[in-house]
C-alpha cells in the first residue's frame, strides 16, 4: 500500500467512525438529527476522498468521468426528487426501493471486478473470489427481492401472498443453480456461470419475496436491509475498501437486530415467514368465539360521549391508520381531547404498520410529541387505568386468542387493549385481519364497534367531541 | 490467506459487532428513521461505483459503472434527505405550527436522560 493511498484509506476510517457515531446519536429522539448529520459529514468525506483518489491515479478516461458525473448527477437528482416527494405512508416503498438500488450496485462493482479480472488475468483467480462472488449472489436477490417487496407495499403487485403450485421447489432449484454455478467459478473462471449466477440469484428474489403477505413486509423490509448492508460489506472486500466493509458490516448489524425485533413481535420464526402464506395454510381453525356472540356497534355520538368524558385514553392506531392517511385526523382528536384535560396516549405494536417503527413516523408526521408514543411493554401495565382505548386499524396485535395455545397467533405479544375499561374500534367491517381470524375483542362486553373509513371516523369524532360542552 | 484479508475480516467482524452494540440501543420509535438512516449509510457503496472508473476502457465497463453510478447516487442522496425529513418532524412538544430554530434549540435541551429511561425497555 502506497502512502498516497494508505492517508486515503485512513480517511474512509474517518468516514467510517462518522457512521458509528452517527448511528449512536440516534438512540434519542432528542439527539438523531444530529446523528444524521454526523452519518452525512462522513459520507461527504468519504465522496470527496474517492474523488481526489480518482484525479490522483489518473488513470480515468474522459468518457469514464462522464460516464462517473453523469451517472452521479442523474442518481442524485432522482434520489432527491423522490426523497422529497414521498408521503409518509409510503416510506416503507421507498425504503425498499432503497435497498434495492444499494444492493444492484454493490453487484455491479462484484460482476464489473469479475469480468475484469477474468479479461486481464486469463482467468486466474484472486483470493476475494469468494466474496466477488457472494457480491454478486446476495446483491442481486436483494436487488430484484426490492423490487418485488416495494411492488407489493405500493400496490403494483397483489399484497396477497402469491403461492402456486411447486413454487417452493422452483426456489430450491433457482438456489441450488446459482450456488452451484458460483461453487464451479471458485475453481474456473467462466463469464457464462456469471451469467447464470446473476439470473438465477435475480429470479431467486423475485420468488422469494412473492408468497410473503402484506403484514410481514416489515420483517421482508428488515432483511432486505441486512442483506443490502452484506453485499455491500462484500463489495467492500472486493475492492479491499475500510469504508465499504464497516458501512456494510454495520447495516448487516442493523438489518439483523430489526429482523429478529420484528420476528419475535409475531411470534414467528425467520423461516416461517419465508416460507409464507399465514392464514393459508392448514390452521384455519377460528378463534372460539360464541356461535351467539354479540357484537355492539355505536354511532359517533355515544363514541365520543365516551371519550369526552373519560380522563385517560389509549389511542392504539393500526395498519388501517396509515392506509385511511388519517394520521393528521386522529391527532386532532388527540388534541381536542387533551383541551379538554385528557390524558391521551399512543400504544404502538412494534409490528404495526409495514416497517418497524412505521406508525411512529406518521404520527410525529401529524405533530404528535414524541413522548406520547409508547413502546408495547411500557403502555401495556397502563391499559387497566384507561377508561377508553380507541383502536383505529388494528387487528389482530389486539386479539386476546394470542393469550390461549391452540391457534395461529398464539404466542404472539399483543398489546393489552381488553383490560381497558371500555373499548372503541374503529373499523370499516367485520373483515378478519392478516392471521385471517375473528379477533374475540370485537365481542367483548366492554368493545363497542364503531364501522366507518377511520379518517372519516377521526373527523366525525373531533366534531361530536367539540360540540360537547363543558 | 493474505494480511490484508485477514485484516479486511477483522475490520469486518469488529465493526459488526459494534453495529450489534449500538442499535441496539436505538428505541423502537426511531427504527423507520434508523432503517432510512442504515440506508443512506450504505450507500458509500457509491465510493465502489465510482472506484470502477479507475480501470474502466471497455463499453462494457462505463455501462455497469454508469448504471452503478445511478443506483449509488440514489440512494446515498436519497437516503440522508429522506431521514433528515422524518427526523425533523420528531418534536418533544407539539408545535402549533412551522417549527423555527428556537424550537430545534428546546428540543436539543431536552432531559436526555428522562427520554433514555423512558424509550429503552
Amino acid at each position: 500500500m502506497s502512502g498516497f493511498t494508505g492517508s486515503i484509506q485512513l480517511v474512509y476510517v474517518l468516514a467510517a467512525a462518522c457512521f458509528v457515531i452517527g448511528l449512536h446519536l440516534m438512540n434519542s429522539p432528542a439527539s438523531a438529527r444530529r446523528g444524521n448529520q454526523v452519518s452525512m459529514a462522513g459520507m461527504v468525506i468519504a465522496g470527496v476522498a474517492t474523488l481526489i483518489l480518482l484525479i490522483h491515479d489518473g488513470t480515468v478516461t474522459a468518457a469514464g468521468w462522464i460516464v462517473l458525473l453523469s451517472g452521479s448527477l442523474i442518481g442524485s437528482a432522482i434520489g432527491l426528487y423522490a426523497a422529497r416527494t414521498v408521503q409518509m405512508t409510503a416510506m416503507p416503498q421507498l425504503v425498499s426501493a432503497f435497498n434495492s438500488v444499494g444492493g444492484g450496485a454493490a453487484a455491479l462493482v462484484a460482476i464489473y471486478e469479475y469480468i475484469e479480472t477474468e479479461a486481464n488475468a486469463g482467468g486466474v483467480l484472486g483470493s476475494t473470489t469468494v466474496f466477488t462472488l457472494l457480491d454478486v449472489i446476495i446483491g442481486a436477490v436483494t436487488f430484484s427481492g426490492s423490487i418485488i417487496a416495494a411492488g407489493k407495499l405500493q400496490g403494483i403487485i397483489t399484497g396477497q401472498p402469491v403461492i402456486f403450485k411447486g413454487g417452493r421447489l422452483l426456489n430450491v432449484a433457482l438456489a441450488v443453480v446459482a450456488v452451484g454455478a458460483a461453487a464451479y467459478m471458485l475453481t474456473t473462471a467462466s463469464l457464462p456461470a456469471l451469467l447464470v449466477v446473476v439470473l438465477a440469484s435475480l429470479a431467486f428474489g423475485v420468488m422469494m419475496v412473492l408468497p410473503i403477505g402484506g403484514a410481514d413486509m416489515p420483517v421482508v423490509i428488515s432483511l432486505l436491509n441486512a442483506f443490502t448492508g452484506t453485499a455491500v460489506a462484500m463489495a467492500g472486500f472486493v475492492i479491499a475498501n475500510w469504508a465499504l466493509i464497516v458501512a456494510g458490516a454495520l447495516v448487516g448489524a442493523s438489518g439483523s437486530i430489526l429482523t429478529k425485533l420484528m420476528a419475535d413481535a409475531m411470534n414467528r420464526s425467520l423461516a416461517n415467514i419465508i416460507v409464507g402464506g399465514f392464514g393459508t395454510g392448514d390452521s384455519a381453525i377460528a378463534a372460539a368465539v360464541a356461535a351467539d356472540a354479540q357484537v355492539r356497534s355505536i354511532a359517533a355520538d355515544d363514541a365520543a360521549i365516551q371519550m369526552a368524558y373519560a380522563s385517560k385514553v389509549i389511542i392504539v392506531p393500526g395498519y388501517g391508520l396509515a392506509a385511511a392517511q388519517a394520521q393528521h385526523g386522529v391527532a386532532e382528536l388527540a388534541k381536542t381531547l387533551e383541551d379538554r384535560g385528557i390524558e391521551v396516549s399512543y400504544a404502538i405494536h412494534p409490528v404495526a404498520g409495514r416497517m418497524p417503527g412505521h406508525m411512529n413516523v406518521l404520527l410525529a408526521e401529524a405533530n404528535v410529541p414524541y413522548p406520547q408514543l409508547r413502546e408495547m411493554d411500557e403502555i401495556n401495565p397502563e391499559f387497566g387505568r384507561a377508561d377508553v382505548a380507541l383502536v383505529i386499524g388494528a387487528n389482530d396485535v389486539t386479539n386476546p386468542a394470542a393469550r390461549r395455545p391452540g391457534n395461529d397467533i398464539s404466542g404472539m405479544p399483543i398489546l393489552d387493549v381488553d383490560q381497558a375499561k371500555s373499548i372503541i374500534v374503529v373499523k370499516r367491517s367485520m373483515g378478519t385481519g392478516y392471521a385471517g381470524m375473528e379477533n374475540e375483542l370485537y365481542f367483548d362486553a366492554k368493545t363497542s364497534m364503531y364501522f366507518a373509513d377511520a379518517k372519516k371516523a377521526m373527523s366525525e369524532l373531533t366534531a361530536a367531541v367539540k360540540t360537547l360542552v363543558g | 490467506m493474505s494480511t490484508a484479508l485477514v485484516t479486511d475480516l477483522t475490520i469486518f467482524v469488529l465493526a459488526l459487532l459494534v453495529g450489534f452494540e449500538v442499535i441496539g440501543k436505538v428505541p423502537a420509535t426511531l427504527h423507520t428513521p434508523l432503517m432510512s438512516a442504515t440506508n443512506s449509510i450504505h450507500g458509500i457503496v457509491l465510493a465502489g461505483a465510482l472506484l470502477i472508473g479507475v480501470t474502466a476502457h471497455t463499453v462494457v465497463g462505463y455501462i455497469l459503472a454508469f448504471i452503478a453510478a445511478v443506483f449509488a447516487s440514489a440512494n446515498v442522496v436519497g437516503g440522508y434527505v429522506v431521514t433528515e425529513r422524518m427526523l425533523k418532524m420528531f418534536r418533544r412538544k407539539a408545535q402549533p405550527q412551522a417549527a423555527g430554530p428556537r424550537v430545534t434549540a428546546q428540543v436539543e435541551a431536552g432531559p436526555q436522560a428522562e427520554l433514555d429511561g423512558k424509550t429503552r425497555s
